[in-house]
């Protein structure tokens, strides 16, 4: 039997304990942020549906969006690649894929032969700073990929309708 | 059950054979991600333009799948190249029934 | 004792002037905040194939020619088709108009109840952004012509307080941002003078068009303070006081920002 004095000792002590667990708990988060973007590896995930067992090169593609953005919902994006545009080589689909949005693709372009260029421009919504890919698949078969960084601020006055 | 709305086609009208168009399509439409939420605290249905096409003379030069992530009004600027005089078909189809058709005359010399 | 009362007398007019120009930004010091927009910004508001606020000015200009209300007239039966005539309007509102203040919504809804004997439209209503931007963009452009007169002196006053007036759970005044702080930085954004010169905007934060009254109404949200009504007369002596401070500036609506 306990005296009272033992008993609340026992107390603060399981207190501590589950404190001390919960403070763990919150600094390992805090380390491993991995855990909290499930949205990266659906990204990895569409990536490699679109490119199956092919290997990607890096090249070729070149993927514009601005360093720094003041609103993300509407945001310039411009993909080039480089090809000669001709019926035996040319560039068959461009595909954008965002690693920090709720889901991973944005667009995917088919080109043709009688595209001329392999240029696309559009305006994207980008839902938080991060890594957008572009992958080209090319008429032979081959896949190349370019990636961009940016950083989206959000608005300083918040909004309430 | 189609709604439809605005669209613009920004193109040149005249080219020489081989020149590259540069070809501007812009659609009118919200493009509701369907990851807001209204002021009921619902989340408001996704209904976004899913399919972009560029037919020239009948044949198809272009096509785009859009998703979510595209913008508000979304913009496509794109390519191809002047063959012949006729003209080019824009077509896009979404959700919920949407559809728009637009057109713009090149004469090739 | 009667000259030192015809001296506060006097100087009273010194007093009010050295208030206006308390209130005033030079006009070479006014910088609209399409300077503080990105370059891709900048674009998408200057092209207007980029520009989505043009498809609210095709709307507007549909709903123009469009016999309307109990009476079925059009705005083109009286201003003309091409809506040209409209041209340096948006640039005099908000103005006395038969002795109420009224801004350039409120005008078309004047026309709207009066003479098409049709429903007047609530702020932001899809139809009343259109015809508002249908209107603002005839005026591209052209500077800003809303000066103080004999007429909206009083109303330019009070515009002038709710300028310089704290509000909200924050305490602030429009004037301890967008005058004292204009330039520096508030979270990553720079604080903008706040001239009313693009309006109604697209603006990327709504994704859609909105009013000049449905920014201010952010304003104050931003600030926790009990917005002002839609369509009010406070509304409207604020609008008053920040076009008058943006005189000589040219409008750029309808215009595009973040």
């Amino acid at each position: 039997m306990n005296t009272r004095l033992e008993e609340s000792k026992n107390m603060n002590n399981a207190r501590r304990n589950w404190l001390t667990a919960c403070g763990l708990l919150g600094v390992y988060s805090w380390l491993n942020p991995l855990l909290a973007l499930a949205k990266k590896p659906e990204a990895m995930e569409a990536i490699a549906k679109i490119v199956g067992n092919n290997s990607v090169n890096d090249g070729k593609v070149k993927l514009t969006i601005p360093p720094l953005i003041e609103n993300g919902n509407l945001v310039a994006l411009k993909v080039s690649v480089q090809s000669p545009m001709t019926a035996t080589d040319y560039v068959a689909a461009i595909y954008v894929i965002a690693e920090g949005n709720p889901l991973p693709n944005i667009f995917t372009a088919y080109l043709t032969a009688r595209s001329g260029t392999a240029n696309i421009s559009t305006r994207v919504r980008l839902a938080d700073s991060q890594r957008v890919w572009a992958i080209a698949q090319m008429s032979d078969g081959s896949f190349w990929r370019d990636h961009a960084d940016t950083m989206v601020t959000l608005s300083a006055c918040t909004e309430m309708p | 059950m189609s709604k439809t709305s605005h669209t613009k086609i920004t193109m040149p009208n005249m080219a020489k054979k081989g020149e590259i168009l540069e070809i501007r399509a812009i659609a009118q439409h919200d493009m509701e991600t369907g990851f807001r939420y209204g002021d009921d605290g619902k989340m408001i249905p996704r209904d976004i333009i899913r399919f972009f096409s560029c037919s020239y003379n009948g044949v198809e030069v272009f096509k785009m799948d859009l998703y979510p992530g595209m913008g508000a009004n979304p913009l496509i600027v794109f390519t191809t190249v002047a063959t012949e005089t006729g003209t080019l078909e824009f077509k896009w189809s979404g959700d919920n029934g949407y559809e728009a058709i637009d057109q713009s005359s090149i004469t090739v010399s | 004792m009667k000259s030192w009362l015809y001296l506060i007398v006097c100087s009273l007019p010194i007093f009010s002037v050295s208030a206006l120009a308390v209130s005033d930004v030079p006009p070479k010091g006014r910088i609209s905040s399409y300077e503080l927009m990105s370059l891709e910004n900048r674009a998408m508001q200057d092209d207007p194939n980029l520009n989505p606020a043009m498809f609210w000015v095709m709307d507007g200009q549909s709903l123009w020619n469009l016999k309307s209300g109990q009476n079925s007239v059009a705005c083109a039966s009286c201003h003309g088709e091409s809506g040209k005539k409209m041209r340096g309007v948006a640039t005099q509102f908000p103005k006395m108009v038969n002795n109420k203040l009224q801004t350039l919504e409120g005008q078309i809804n004047q026309c709207r109840v009066g003479r098409q004997n049709a429903p007047a439209l609530a702020y932001e209503n899809k139809d009343l952004l259109a015809l508002t931007a249908f209107v603002s963009s005839q005026s591209k452009g052209l500077p800003i012509t809303v000066h103080e007169t004999a007429q909206n002196r009083m109303d330019l006053k009070q515009g002038r307080q709710w300028f310089y007036e704290r509000m909200g759970q924050l305490n602030l005044s429009c004037a301890q941002c967008h005058e004292d702080r204009a330039g520096l930085k508030l979270g990553g954004s720079v604080i903008p003078q706040a001239h009313p010169t693009a309006y109604p905007i697209y603006r990327l934060e709504w994704q859609t068009l909105g009013s000049l009254q449905r920014r201010l109404r952010n304003c104050m949200s931003g600030v926790r303070a009990k917005q002002f009504e839609y369509g009010s007369l406070e509304m409207a002596q604020l609008e008053l006081f920040l076009m008058w401070r943006a005189r000589g500036m040219l409008l750029e609506s309808p215009g595009i920002r973040p």
